[in-house]
């Protein structure tokens, strides 16, 4: 059972526009290799050269930010929803 | 032909510096760092004199060549300038030389600061020419956004947590906004708008039209700049929620020095939070350059930022100006907003409770020394957030209209007082 990756529209060029995607994955981190795999050039826009989620995309599973979970360790199982955005603005 | 934009030259990653055309955009394509406005300076420098200045109405838009509009601002033509108040009998209170009170408690038209950044977000949403403003707020922006909106007959879309003041709701409701009432904290809220935003083409103040809007707040420093003498006070203390004000009123001091206004003199901007949300001073104490989110649980609504979107900059700011950090109790809230009434008869919100309380934490502590001159950004007005002290101030003792009963009254204090 896939779970469902909301992309925001920065990175929608990547997926031909698609702006929900489904993955298999069991944690962020997988999901965001798999992303890659499928949509060659997406993972270097979420992660910087050590690895690591960049400063300013905000990554939600299920409405919950992954940094009050176990950032790229945040398990996911059937049917979580996954948001990514940029630069949370506000303020 | 290129495009008139003013005394603006891009937009420019702070992340990365990749360069973007001036539109409603807020996000680097690349990295998702945040964008800025970059200007023509040598341009501004020949334009922005102290006699220029001096010359225009007091409002913030007499430094209009370092706002980002392109044209002449058409929303808000009367913010700003609000008093420079020396603060003598708080300043014995607090046990130091000299101190200040930038009072936007009564800036125009909502009573907050928030009427800067609006009347710079507004002016340029119509430059860009959309029909519909909104914005994710803790209160004091939805405010603006709806009093500003509607003199300038813009549509306008404000989102809030739905447990806010019920002063800083009607204060929004009243103007004919459509006020939304999200049953969350302010950081879901603002999740959710970073999703509307990318789905309508409005202009959201605090995302899309971020880069302009931020702007706005620089007006603070250059006023107590020109109000203070024309110099940087040697301590600015600055309340702290997502951190823009902070990283502005920097950036504000910084172009001052540049264009030769003020002279390079060694200045602090220390920051204020609440402890029930205080992730930049639990950060700066720590000695971090990084922050952890957090779930807010405090009284300072309008300070209840979880996820502050400028707080690796705030952090920054207060490494490069030799700043500090701390963070005050509810109690020490309201002490704060009752000395700074009782002292000065300025009553702040919530907010301003946390700036005079971390100020006097600050002073005992050293980190601005007794000697030193001060200045606190009191940023709100109290009349918003009364419910943060209702109960807390006493009541009024009723008599009858009757000399006789409030003699016995007076005779009763008298001996209660001896």
């Amino acid at each position: 059972m896939p779970k469902k990756v909301r992309i925001p529209t920065p990175l929608r060029k990547f997926t031909n526009n698609e702006e929900l995607v489904e993955v298999n994955a069991a944690t962020i981190g997988e999901a965001i290799v798999e992303l890659q795999t499928r949509f060659p050039g997406i993972q270097e826009r979420l992660v910087d050269e050590k690895g690591e989620v960049r400063r300013f995309v905000n990554v939600y599973v299920n409405e919950e930010d992954i940094r009050f979970l176990k950032n790229k360790q945040t398990p996911l199982k059937d049917g979580d929803e996954i948001s990514i955005i940029p630069a949370i603005a506000g303020g | 032909m290129k495009e008139h934009s003013g005394y603006m030259k891009a937009l420019k990653c702070r992340e990365c510096g990749r360069e973007y055309p001036l539109t409603a955009n807020h996000v680097c394509e690349f990295d998702f760092g945040p964008l800025e406005v970059a200007y023509d300076y040598d341009r501004i420098k020949k334009s922005l004199t102290k006699a220029a200045i001096a010359s225009r109405p007091k409002t913030m838009w007499r430094y209009r060549e370092l706002l980002p509009v392109a044209n002449d601002p058409t929303v808000g033509l009367q913010v700003g300038f609000t008093p420079l108040v020396k603060a003598d009998r708080l300043a014995k209170k607090l046990g130091i030389r000299e101190l200040w009170i930038k009072n936007d408690t009564v800036n125009y038209p909502t009573l907050s600061f928030k009427d800067r950044v609006v009347s710079v977000a507004l002016s340029r949403s119509r430059e860009l020419g959309f029909d519909t403003v909104a914005c994710a707020s803790t209160g004091n922006l939805a405010n603006s956004v709806a009093a500003q909106a509607a003199s300038a007959g813009l549509k306008a879309y404000v989102f809030i947590p739905s447990d806010l003041e019920q002063g800083k709701i009607v204060n929004s409701l009243i103007y004919g906004a459509n006020v939304i009432g999200i049953k969350g904290h302010y950081d879901e809220v603002n999740r959710l708008c970073a999703e509307i935003a990318g789905k309508f083409g409005w202009a959201f103040v605090n995302v899309n039209m971020r880069p302009y809007y931020a702007e706005g707040s620089k007006s603070m420093a250059y006023e107590i700049a020109e109000q203070h003498g024309w110099r940087v006070p040697q301590h600015t203390v600055v309340p702290v929620a997502s951190g823009s004000l902070l990283t502005k009123i920097q950036k504000g001091y910084q172009e001052f020095i540049k264009l030769g206004l003020v002279p390079q003199t060694k200045y602090a901007v220390h920051g204020a939070q609440a402890t029930g949300c205080s992730p930049i001073s639990v950060a700066q104490k720590a000695g971090l350059d990084f922050f952890k989110p957090v779930k807010p649980d405090t009284i300072a609504k309008s300070l209840a930022i979880g996820t502050p979107a400028d707080g690796f900059y705030a952090l920054k700011v207060m490494r490069d100006t030799n700043g500090a950090a701390e963070d005050v109790t509810d109690d020490e809230i309201r002490d704060g907003i009752k000395l700074l009434a009782e002292t000065e008869g300025i009553f702040a919100e919530t907010a301003g409770g946390v700036t005079v309380g971390v100020a006097k934490k600050l002073i005992d502590s050293g980190k601005i020394p007794r000697d030193d001159s001060a200045v606190l950004c009191v940023t709100g007005n109290g009349l918003k957030t009364l419910d943060a002290v209702v109960g807390h101030v006493g009541k009024p003792r009723e008599i009858k209209p009757s000399l006789r009963e409030f003699e016995a009254l007076i005779t009763n204090e008298e001996k209660v007082n001896a």
